[in-house]
């Protein structure tokens, strides 16, 4: 793995995934290690994701990397049409790794093939964004204790959410039974429920949130957003039926977690915080450990 | 067989290169343009809506001191997957063979999701063919599928 590009979660095998995880606990108990002095990590956003940014810059420097790069295309020579190609190679020159968002689809497949150095892929438009799915699956193993044979519920958006369908595929080598739930709009892509059946692995569709309390292990919620409705009536008939609140989750198991990538808005209600089940601000803490690991693995490290 | 005789009098038999019979009709231009025949230097006959009992009307091609590559010639399978490709020496037929689709496509096809970055970036498109049947291209960039009703050739 060492100097290999994450761009997509295929890229990696289930032994690889548990290498990261392994790595990642690690980590936990010792986050501030003064193990990647030597390096430079570049972070290139394209377009701005906070969250994501600061997890990888916060990873980088507890490990005592340098960190160089741009939160925006706006500050950055991309805005005096810079080709993605020009902006790679130069910064490749300057650093050990790049992390780089961008908008377009595509874009970190093609910077890790022109850059120097290994790109890690921390979203590219619609398409991947595999350290989230890295730290879902570590958040998965941590409140479960194992990753094998889980029920896991998705819940909202299973047509454009990138994290559900790179979550999907990833757990299809933990035999994962599938608890689909959605409005028929915005049902899991036929893909990614081939990449289920060819795995041999079952998966069941609702639309009723109710449907799977009782039997879910992890319930993935994602946001409902309006601009994916074609047809905005449909948008106001469906968009408080994917609402978790506390009072639904009486019949849970006891193990059951509740993931969510973030940010939310109101697809679970504030009262569900308080919970045992809550799990999804331990969840966005995980991402810098899985992230740590990434880094030092990549640059040899570790 | 009067009509045999007719079509090599419009497509007249040609000494050395390559003949690709067997084109569907409204792929013949494109098939044309994917091997830049437009460039060529060569002598090239091209024959356009000519009678064919297994596909209507077809579309031959007859390209003087021409010799195509495998690859080459495999890509038009995307568009013309009926095709022959028929390589002439002395004018004998010295091989015969059916276009076949390749495990890879670089180059010629237009990625379908428009926020691909090779639709925003000078970049050569590259798909795998996941499915042959039933033509599907996965970008190789984007990761979308591009299936055989949205193939855009470049």
């Amino acid at each position: 793995m060492k100097n290999r590009s994450l761009v997509s979660i295929t890229d990696y095998s289930k032994e690889e995934y548990l290498k990261i995880l392994d790595l990642a606990e690690e980590f936990e108990k010792n986050p501030k290690q003064s193990i990647l002095e030597k390096f430079v990590v570049a972070t290139l956003f394209f377009e701005p994701s906070t969250r994501t940014r600061l997890s990888f810059e916060s990873a980088a420097s507890q490990l005592g990397a340098k960190v160089i790069g741009f939160s925006d295309a706006s500050n950055s020579s991309v805005s005096k049409g810079e080709t993605l190609k020009d902006t790679i190679l130069t910064v490749s020159n300057y650093s050990d790794i790049i992390v780089m968002r961008h908008p377009r689809e595509g874009s970190a497949r093609f910077a890790s093939e022109v850059s120097k150095v290994p790109v890690i892929n921390a979203g590219d438009g619609g398409n991947q964004h595999p350290t989230q799915c890295l730290l879902d699956l570590y958040s998965i193993r941590k409140t479960q204790g194992k990753l094998d044979n889980l029920n896991v519920a998705f819940v909202g958006d299973l047509k454009y959410g990138r994290t559900v369908h790179s979550l999907v595929m990833a757990l299809c080598n933990f035999n994962t039974t599938f608890h689909l739930v959605s409005p028929i709009e915005l049902k899991l892509p036929s893909y990614v429920k081939m990449h289920i059946k060819n795995n041999n692995l079952n998966y069941f569709q609702y639309t009723d949130l109710n449907d799977v309390m009782e039997t879910a292990d992890i319930i993935y919620m994602t946001r409902i957003q309006r601009e994916r409705f074609s047809d905005p009536i449909e948008y106001e008939k469906v968009k408080n039926a994917y609402i978790l609140s506390a009072s639904m989750l009486d019949n849970c198991k006891p193990n059951m977690r509740i993931l969510h990538p973030l940010p939310r808005v109101n697809e679970i209600t504030e009262d569900v915080d308080a919970t045992a089940q809550a799990y999804y601000f331990t969840q966005a803490l995980n991402g810098v450990f899985v992230r740590q690991a990434l880094l030092a693995t990549i640059l040899g490290v570790k | 067989m009067e009509s045999n005789i007719r079509k090599e009098l419009v497509v007249s038999a040609i000494e050395n290169g390559t003949v690709i019979d067997h084109i569907p009709a409204k792929s013949l231009f494109p098939v044309v343009r994917m091997l830049n025949l437009e460039q060529t230097e060569g002598q090239v006959t091209i024959g356009f809506n000519l009678d064919s009992k297994k596909y209507g009307k077809k579309g031959i091609i007859k390209a003087s001191n021409q010799f195509f590559k495998n690859r080459d010639a495999n890509k038009i399978a995307l568009i013309a997957p009926t095709a022959t490709l028929i390589t002439i020496r002395n004018y004998e037929v010295v091989s015969k063979q059916q276009v076949e689709i390749p495990d890879t496509i670089e180059q010629f096809v237009k990625c379908v999701n428009p926020n691909c970055i090779t639709n925003h970036q000078q970049i050569t498109t590259k798909f795998s063919v996941i499915d042959k049947d039933d033509l599907k291209l996965q970008c190789h960039y984007c990761e979308k599928i591009t299936g055989k009703n949205n193939i855009e050739i470049l």
